[in-house]
């Protein structure tokens, strides 16, 4: 593993449809780390995962990741799109969703396994092993649209994990899971960061089922962010500066943190008093 | 018709010059749409291919009625309304309402293109509506069997050029554009290349009934395998099975028309698919049945589970 850092922004701003999302952003993700991105609703949490991959131009500022412009290495990063699940009709084999994640740009059309040889060989091997992995061995073979919405994530994962990325870029990957299912696929997320020093940047709504593994959190709201440890910056204090309103941070008997009086963005047009974590 | 003639004498079905050219250009066509449809299928394109093949009626009737060759509107049309479909409209379902009425108006400013083009000229080929509605496979000359067979060969090489590509942006759209495909010009791409199908197969067996080619094979296919590129070969093959199939037919009863043949083999071969899958799923759920002891119904319920897990 390199001493650079996976993912940098100086400064940097981004705009959706000539409306400034956030500006002044201002971090470093250090190779390794466990990062959530966190903020309500309309923040521009998938507009930060979206500028990291080079989707969407910075309007000021810069963002490198790892060293090199956005979008320059798309081979180092692996990326788990916000999303609905599959329907009961999609009959792709989680197998075939797995593969696309190795070689599903290449143009042209592959040819048939007993055709391929040595590559083709050695590309079925990785993605098992990468389905092994994650634990989806049971259902790898089974029409993914058939497959829960546990099963499909993990999946899913396993695609954008399949070319051994450096950096993971998830988009709320917990989104739509069962308590023991977000806490399953966060442990998973937490032990590929470890075992195989993989960078995770990671958006969710609710930063209970990862907040013991996190190093560090960014924290999106009123057209900005702030950054540090989640003890940092999940304080009434921290997060009362960034909204410039009152908010509270209550931890229940459990440990659970639950933000209270955040704005939901826009915030020119706030829709009250919202409650979220 | 001569196959009468071929019937009495027992003829092989492809001494006769018109079979051979019914069945090269045939062969290439129905390749290309089972190919093509098994997208189609994937992409739940199904209703904007549909749409195409009337646009392939107004472009063809408006190029007659304009005095040029038929060919030049048909393609113009459909590339060009395929790709602003795809550049327009979305894959929701409020673009069902969009495309309906579209489509509705352009099949409607077909018929009028087809009473100037009957008024115009007395001249006129009174035919040409029956032939674009429902195609001529049996009737074309050797020279348009050979381009015909050759533009759906081009256009085949076209879809495999970007066959990969694009079912990864067919199933997930954003992690494709993450990985550098540029999916928002292959949506519109596709579809232009999915109205080129419809111009090269209406002419075979007419823009009413492209359409059984373009969902009929792939829809069966998709009943017999869950895997992407076993389905895609499965939907042209047996896209061209339906084709020879009909072509036979038509041959050895010469009241039936070709289309209609077609059409009929295409439709049976997802009948029997889907038939067939329905077996096996139930069979798959009680495995004790008394079916089972059966050692032809073990044999085939083993070959598909193999396949499966190959
Ligand atoms: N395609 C789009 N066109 C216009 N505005 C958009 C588009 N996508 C997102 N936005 C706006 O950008 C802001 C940030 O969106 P997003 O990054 O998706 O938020 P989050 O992921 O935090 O919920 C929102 O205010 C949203 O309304
Ligand atoms: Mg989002």
């Amino acid at each position: 593993m390199t001493n650079e850092p996976a993912v940098r922004f100086r400064g940097a701003a981004a705009a959706v449809g000539g409306r400034t999302v956030w500006a002044g952003v201002d971090f470093t993700v250090d190779a390794g780390q466990f990062v959530a991105v966190l903020g309500p609703n309309g923040a521009g949490k998938s507009t930060l995962l979206k500028a990291i991959l080079g989707l969407l131009p910075v309007s000021s500022g810069t963002i490198t990741v790892f060293d090199r412009k956005p979008g320059q290495d798309r081979s180092r990063i692996g990326y788990l799109p916000q999303r609905h699940a599959f329907g009961s009709s999609v009959r792709i084999r989680g197998t075939d969703i797995v593969r696309l994640g190795l070689d599903g740009e290449r143009w042209g059309t592959p040819l048939p396994g007993w055709l391929r040889g040595s590559k083709g060989r050695e590309a079925t091997a990785r993605v098992r092993e990468t389905i092994r992995l994650v634990g989806a061995e049971g259902y790898a073979n089974r029409p993914i649209g058939q497959c829960s919405g546990g099963e499909q994530q993990r999946l899913l994962i396993a695609q954008a994990l399949v070319r051994r990325p450096e950096l993971l870029v998830l988009d709320e990957p917990l989104d739509s899971l069962d308590v023991t299912n977000q806490r399953s696929v966060s442990a998973l997320i937490q032990s590929v960061c470890r075992s195989k020093g993989v960078t995770v940047l990671m958006v969710a709504h609710d930063v209970n089922p990862i907040l013991p593994y996190l190093d560090q959190v960014v924290y999106l709201g009123h057209g900005s962010a702030i950054t540090g440890t989640p003890e940092q910056v999940i304080t009434p204090e921290a997060l009362t500066a960034l909204y410039n309103t009152p908010v509270d941070v209550l931890r229940d008997r459990a440990g659970r943190l639950v933000v209270i009086g955040q704005p939901d963005a826009p915030p020119e047009h706030p829709h009250g008093p919202q409650v979220h974590a | 018709m001569t196959g009468i003639a071929a019937l009495g004498t027992g003829g092989w079905i492809l001494s006769e010059p018109f079979m051979q050219n019914a069945f090269m250009a045939g062969t290439a066509v129905a390749l290309l749409a089972g190919l093509v449809g098994h997208f189609v299928v994937l992409r739940g394109q199904v209703f904007a291919g549909d749409a195409l093949s009337h646009v392939a009626y107004t472009g063809a009737l408006a190029a007659l009625a304009a005095g040029l060759d038929l060919r030049l509107g048909l393609f113009t049309a459909t590339i060009g309304i395929g790709f602003a479909l795809g550049l327009f409209g979305g894959r929701g379902a409020s673009d069902d309402v969009v495309i309906g009425t579209t489509f509705a108006w352009i099949l409607g400013l077909g018929v009028f293109f087809l009473s100037i083009y009957t008024t115009r000229s007395s001249t006129s080929d009174s035919t040409a509506n029956v032939k674009v509605l429902f195609g001529s496979i049996l009737g074309i000359s050797s020279a348009a069997a050979q381009s015909e067979a050759w533009t759906a060969a081009g256009l085949i090489l076209v879809l495999l050029a970007i066959a990969r590509p694009l079912l990864f942006a067919s199933l997930d759209a954003a992690g494709a554009a993450a990985r550098g495909i540029p999916v928002r010009f292959l949506g519109p791409f596709f579809l232009a290349l999915l109205g080129a199908t419809a111009a090269t197969a209406s002419q075979l067996v007419g823009a009413l009934l492209v359409f059984g080619l373009l969902a009929a094979p792939p829809a069966a296919a998709r009943k017999l395998t869950d895997r992407p590129w076993t389905g895609f070969w499965l939907s042209g093959a047996l896209a061209v099975a339906a084709v020879w199939a009909g072509l036979a037919l038509a041959y050895w009863v010469p009241t039936l028309p070709s289309s209609f043949t077609i059409t009929s083999a295409a439709s049976l071969e997802y009948a029997t698919a889907a038939t067939a899958s329905w077996i096996l799923a139930r069979n798959a759920r009680i495995p004790a049945s008394p079916d089972l002891s059966n050692p032809e119904a073990t044999q085939g319920a083993g070959e598909t589970a193999g396949s499966r897990h190959q």
